[in-house]
């Protein structure tokens, strides 16, 4: 054991069996390793051929088709006016089956959406559901009004009316608005199957809805 | 389910199905198997969001559920599955390779099969003869029974599954396998069994007779396609469900690296061989088998295909020369029949992994550290002393690489004391490498280095968001200017509207990202090799 405890740097075992001299130490680390180091060997170019660029294409598709398909996700943001122009073109190329409702045979119950009646906090979405059913209500019995009043002018502006409100809440909540179009879906005949509550709605709303 | 893991998978979860699904399915695949109310407490998202999240995730089988821990009475649990998430990687391999064997058709059905998750026979028939229809020549239509017959053929050859169906309500299919019936509207299985794969479903490959007879209609005006929708007709299945198999493709992919390492290795004839050789054992080997069953020179003479008449002692020689070969492809299991012989599948995979090490050590470290790697593979265990005589490289550089690659930790080190206190002095400090670890930390990093190609291009693109934008408006102006018949003066003023530099600009983004998504792929094809080498390792101990 040469150096006992003489020398600065001796070491409690015989350092020729590591191989390492004492000169050939490495030097000691000053800070952390640099985030982007040398490297002296490149890495080697990509394979370029027509299966890697086909791959590629596909790759590159099925990215966009997925997100455009319904099962994309997104979450509710609040679009300023501004931002619709520009998305306007965007919104051309989306793909029409924006529906999807999952085969409730496969999966379990408690993920099916629930509409329960007495709802305080949520009360866009109640106002959002209700008034959709409300606008086909206040159309018919409009429709009955305007048979006796002006036909073109309170038809046109039922329309107009139900129209903007759907548009705005499609903005803002896509997802409801698709699962509530589908009137033959067997989840929605389940959960909607006394006609009361149905009456009972529309006539408590009826006078909110009608100060437009 | 590693940090790289879970970090590429939510990138992957992010590009294909948004942020809320994400931020879930990382959530899930951090903490395990939880159930909804714990989910919607602790990611913070509104309930119909979470709920849908969840609807996707299972749809397209990265997230499995099952009753709670607690017994049949607890809420169900939700399981996310980062193996399968980390398969989107593969989506374009799996596609390519379904139109080399299945053509146009076959390329299209797994594409929507990948898109959906599961979807019926019917559904996936109509859209993809409407697809075709749609690319084919003016008043040509694709008849729905030629996809039919593509969509069985896949189905035969086990590219494509039912889905296993749930065991609970009794309304399902009769086959369903026998647990207790639960009370309906509780989804509860028993809960000491493990979630049924889709194989052990007896009749998981069998194609439902269904009626379907129809052309494939091309997209005229939104206004039919709504009428053909609201139009529901049933076609006699149902409830039957079908997604890709992915280990039948990974089988695939498996036969065809051999058969291109062998090509690469010896020549043509001998992959020729090779190839007969594993066709001919497709049917017979299961997926997890070490080898092969063995084959007799005679059958493979008889099956070669016709183009290659070689001649009886020809083939002989070959396999002997395929035999004798170091990396062991093709094995001699007796001499019955002209000889025996077997492909080494495991063998095969584990030499594979093993090149891809060293050519990794290679490119990064250079050719005298990948001498020294391969020593030590070929050596086990050697000392500092022999590895500069073997290796034949002063004492002085091999220490540095050794150093290096200790560091790297691609070596290992391996005390053997002579005392049993382990003084250093009376200690034999030897060199080693360890051939499956080095393979798991590869693997990682693998998985790290996609995780950064996303995430890169997902900045590049971010960076250049408006000019990308401007360029889509601008596509869509003129997309429309030509449907309504423009002239060419007003075409070309609003090509004009992006500048040179702009242009330029866009070129370069669109080269990096090009460049980008490439790499991804072709990283996935190492990826595809380690993993198969481990979980080959997996399988026999």
């Amino acid at each position: 054991m040469a150096g006992k405890g003489r020398g600065v740097g001796a070491f409690t075992f015989n350092i020729d069996a590591l191989g390492i001299g004492r000169g050939n130490m490495p030097e000691a680390r000053v800070g952390p390793s640099p985030l982007f180091p040398n490297t002296d060997f490149k890495p080697v170019p990509l394979k370029a051929g027509e299966d890697e660029d086909y791959m590629l294409a596909l790759k590159q598709e099925m990215r966009g088709t997925m997100q455009r398909l319904p099962h994309n996700i997104k979450p509710q943001s609040n679009k300023a006016e501004v931002e619709r122009y520009t998305e306007r073109y965007l919104k051309q190329s989306q793909i029409d089956g924006n529906e999807w409702t999952p085969d409730w045979n496969l999966f379990p119950k408690e993920l099916m959406p629930r509409r329960k009646r007495p709802r305080a906090k949520t009360g866009t979405k109640k106002s959002a559901k209700i008034s959709r059913k409300d606008a086909e209500n206040i159309l018919t019995k409009l429709d009955e009004l305007a048979n006796k009043d002006d036909p073109e002018k309170s038809d046109e502006e039922t329309e107009k009316k139900p129209g903007n409100k759907d548009e705005e809440e499609e903005i803002e909540e896509e997802e409801y608005e698709e699962e509530d179009i589908e009137e033959e879906n067997d989840y929605i005949e389940s959960y909607f199957d006394n006609g009361e509550d149905f009456a009972a709605d529309s006539d408590d709303n009826m006078d909110a809805e009608a100060t437009y | 389910m590693t940090a790289q893991e879970v970090r590429l998978c939510g990138l992957l979860l992010r590009e294909h199905f948004g942020e809320v699904v994400e931020k879930v399915g990382t959530h899930l695949l951090k903490c395990g198997a939880q159930n909804l109310r714990t989910i919607i407490h602790e990611t913070g998202l509104s309930v119909d969001l979470v709920k849908k999240s969840l609807c996707v995730l299972v749809q397209h089988g990265a997230s499995t559920f099952s009753s709670g821990r607690k017994g049949p009475g607890s809420p169900t649990e939700y399981h996310a599955s980062c193996d399968r998430i980390l398969r989107i990687l593969r989506y374009p391999r799996y596609i390519y390779t379904a139109k080399t064997l299945y053509g146009d058709t076959g390329e299209l059905i797994i594409e929507e099969l990948l898109q959906r998750g599961h979807t019926t026979m019917s559904s996936t028939v109509k859209t993809v003869a409407d697809r075709l229809t749609q690319n084919m020549a003016e008043g040509l239509t694709m008849d729905y029974s030629e996809v039919s017959s593509t969509f069985s053929k896949l189905v035969e050859t086990h590219f494509l599954q039912r889905c296993p169906p749930l065991p609970r309500v009794g309304n399902k299919d009769s086959s369903a396998p026998s647990e207790t019936p639960a009370i309906p509207g509780t989804p509860a299985a028993p809960v000491n069994t493990a979630p049924p794969t889709p194989e052990s479903f007896p009749e998981c490959y069998k194609v439902p007779s269904v009626t379907l007879i129809g052309r494939g209609k091309r997209q005229l005006a939104s206004e039919d396609g709504e009428e053909q929708r609201s139009a529901k007709r049933t076609h006699g299945d149902e409830g039957i469900y079908w997604q890709v198999n992915f280990e039948r493709f990974h089988l695939h992919f498996r036969d065809q690296t051999i058969i291109s390492a062998v090509a690469n290795k010896l020549d043509q004839t001998s992959s020729e061989i090779v190839r007969t050789m594993l066709r001919m054992s497709e049917v017979t080997t299961s997926p997890m088998a070490t080898c092969t069953k063995p084959l007799s020179a005679n059958e493979i003479f008889r099956s070669l295909p016709p183009s290659y008449n070689i001649l009886r002692p020809i083939l002989d020689q070959y396999l002997t020369l395929l035999v004798d070969d170091p990396m062991e492809f093709v094995g001699k299991a007796g001499e019955s029949g002209g000889g025996m012989f077997v492909v080494n599948l495991h063998r095969a995979l584990a030499n594979l992994a093993r090149a891809t090490l060293e050519s990794v050590v290679q490119e990064r470290f250079g050719s005298r550290s990948a001498r020294i790697f391969r020593l030590l593979l070929r050596k086990r265990h050697l000392e500092q002393k022999q590895v500069e005589d073997f290796a034949m490289i002063p004492a002085k550089e091999a220490k540095d690489m050794l150093y290096t690659l200790l560091s790297q930790n691609l070596v290992q080190l391996q005390e053997i004391p002579k005392t049993p206190d382990y003084a250093p002095s009376r200690t034999f400090y030897l060199y080693t490498v360890n051939q499956l670890p080095t393979a798991r930390m590869l693997l990682q990093s693998c998985y790290k280095t996609v995780a950064n190609l996303v995430e890169r291009r997902l900045f590049e693109t971010k960076e250049s968001k408006r000019l990308l934008e401007k360029s889509q408006r601008i596509e869509a102006i003129l997309a429309s200017l030509q449907v309504s018949g423009a002239e060419p003066e007003q075409l070309t003023e609003v090509e004009e509207m992006i500048t040179a530099p702009e242009k330029q600009q866009l070129d370069t983004l669109r080269l990096h990202i090009n460049k980008l998504d490439s790499a991804e792929n072709q990283v996935d094809e190492t990826i595809f090799l380690l993993e198969s080498y481990i979980n080959s390792t997996n399988a026999s101990s």
